[in-house]
């Protein structure tokens, strides 16, 4: 951890998203709008040593706090992520970003004659050992395989 | 969302459910013709067309005395207009007490059912489930076998996109079956299914041979239709196409109890001589699909299968 710490600076507001799987960071950034911010102050951590993870990277976005909806969204692209909550330098909270057993409305289903492909409507997946099962068709896919919403 | 009796999935059924409506369609195979839905509306809504199990639906509500509304071609409905499933099954839900409904979407049969709580009945929803099939398919087991228990159950034919051989290994989990699939390898039994099997803990053989030895131990044989256009390689179809159609002379070896069954409609998969063996049995069971569908509308409109006993409404 210190050697992380003196590689990406520390912010003094804002959010932490660390144990990213680096071959998922751009996706991360992609996802969480991480490009489009214009005044706050984002530092990017690509293949960091990890001891758990071999190699891994970081994310801090100062003044920026996600919704439980991008959360959700978050752990189907990068499946336990930790997630840190920066205030005055100091980490408020910590938590593991885990894959919820139910998601609705975050990912599509690969299934083209599903319904929910065809109608209005959210989308509903249960998910069990990283594959993810349509509520509505019942058709099977694999974390690694979701397209999002 | 919002919860009634909707009859969506055969997976959704335990094994004292359908041993409940079983029951309940052998007091309809008793006595059909009742007035139980008097003054009762049932909506057909086909937004593919399937004569068969439309006209089934439709005849069992009428011999119960309902009333029937509906479409069976969806060219005339708002749909074409790019009206939502969601609008249509609101709309007739208001003026219906059940909605039958066939769909060419998979899933569009749950969808409906979590839109309104007048109950829906899936009779059939693309290439996924079809409920009311299986059911039938139990009773006709049932009938011809007096058990559902311990079955030598031959599948055969194209196992691969068959929605009703699927459909009957899940509902046959409650009852110790051994299944044989019988099939040519482009149409085989799909893992998942086989998988099912095993952490269901039903026994099953695949063959691809199929013959008087591989069907001699079968209680019963479920044909399906092997295809043209389900073939990737039109050289593999012609190679298989005349070797899964069982011929009057395979049945030699048969047990006495061996029934043969088809969802039908058939085209050369049974070949007429059969017909007039002991064994056929698929036209009975396409009359079965009356009696299971009168118990599956009386089921998902409360009427409990007591009062169908004491019914004083028989028309004899």
């Amino acid at each position: 951890m210190k050697r992380e710490k003196l590689m990406v600076a520390a912010i003094e507001n804002g959010t932490v998203i660390d144990h990213i799987p680096s071959n998922r960071l751009f996706e991360v950034i992609r996802l969480l709008g991480i490009e489009e911010l214009d005044h706050d102050t984002v530092f990017i951590g690509y293949n960091l040593r990890s001891s758990a993870m071999n190699r891994k990277s970081i994310i801090k976005i100062a003044n920026r706090f996600f919704s439980e909806l991008e959360l959700n969204q978050l752990s189907v692209v990068a499946p336990n992520v930790t997630l840190s909550i920066i205030k005055d330098y100091t980490v408020v909270e910590k938590r593991a970003v885990v894959l919820p057993t139910e998601l609705t409305n975050i990912v599509r289903c690969n299934n083209p004659k599903c319904i929910c492909n065809n109608e209005p409507m959210p989308t509903r997946f249960t998910v069990s050992d990283g594959i993810l099962s349509c509520h509505y068709c019942d058709m099977e896919q694999l974390l690694t395989q979701v397209k999002l919403v | 969302m919002l919860h009634n009796s909707s009859l969506v999935s055969i997976a959704d059924l335990s094994r004292d459910k359908i041993l409940y409506l079983m029951e309940m369609a052998q007091e309809f195979e008793r006595h059909p013709n009742r007035k139980l839905l008097d003054g009762r509306i049932v909506a057909t809504l086909f937004f593919e067309p399937s004569t068969r199990t439309r006209l089934s639906f439709e005849t069992a509500a009428h011999r119960l005395g309902a009333s029937v509304i509906g479409f069976t071609d969806p060219k005339v409905t708002s749909s074409t207009k790019g009206e939502t499933l969601k609008d249509t099954i609101m709309m007739v839900a208001n003026y219906s007490d059940v909605i039958v409904m066939r769909h060419f979407l998979e899933g569009a049969a749950l969808y409906a059912s979590e839109l309104t709580s007048t109950p829906v009945v899936n009779a059939g929803d693309g290439a996924h489930q079809h409920p009311s099939q299986t059911l039938l398919d139990l009773y006709t087991m049932l009938q011809t076998q007096g058990t559902l228990e311990n079955l030598n159950i031959h599948l055969v034919g194209d196992l691969k996109y068959g929605r009703t051989v699927h459909s009957l290994i899940m509902a046959m989990r409650h009852f110790n079956p051994t299944f044989h699939f019988i099939a040519p390898k482009e149409l085989a039994m799909p893992e998942e299914y086989k998988q099912y099997c095993n952490k269901h803990g039903i026994k099953f053989v695949e063959h691809e041979e199929f013959n008087e030895d591989t069907i001699a131990a079968a209680d019963i044989i479920y044909m399906t239709r092997v295809q043209r256009e389900r073939f990737s390689d039109l050289m593999e179809y012609e190679r298989v196409k005349d070797v899964y159609i069982l011929r009057g002379d395979m049945l030699g070896k048969a047990k006495d109890n061996m029934r043969i069954l088809h969802p039908l409609p058939r085209v050369n998969e049974i070949t007429q001589d059969v017909d007039e063996t002991p064994h056929a049995y698929y036209f009975q069971q396409a009359l079965n699909g009356l009696y299971a569908r009168e118990a599956i509308l009386c089921d998902v409109l409360g009427i409990p299968l007591e009062d169908i006993k004491k019914d004083t409404t028989v028309i004899h």
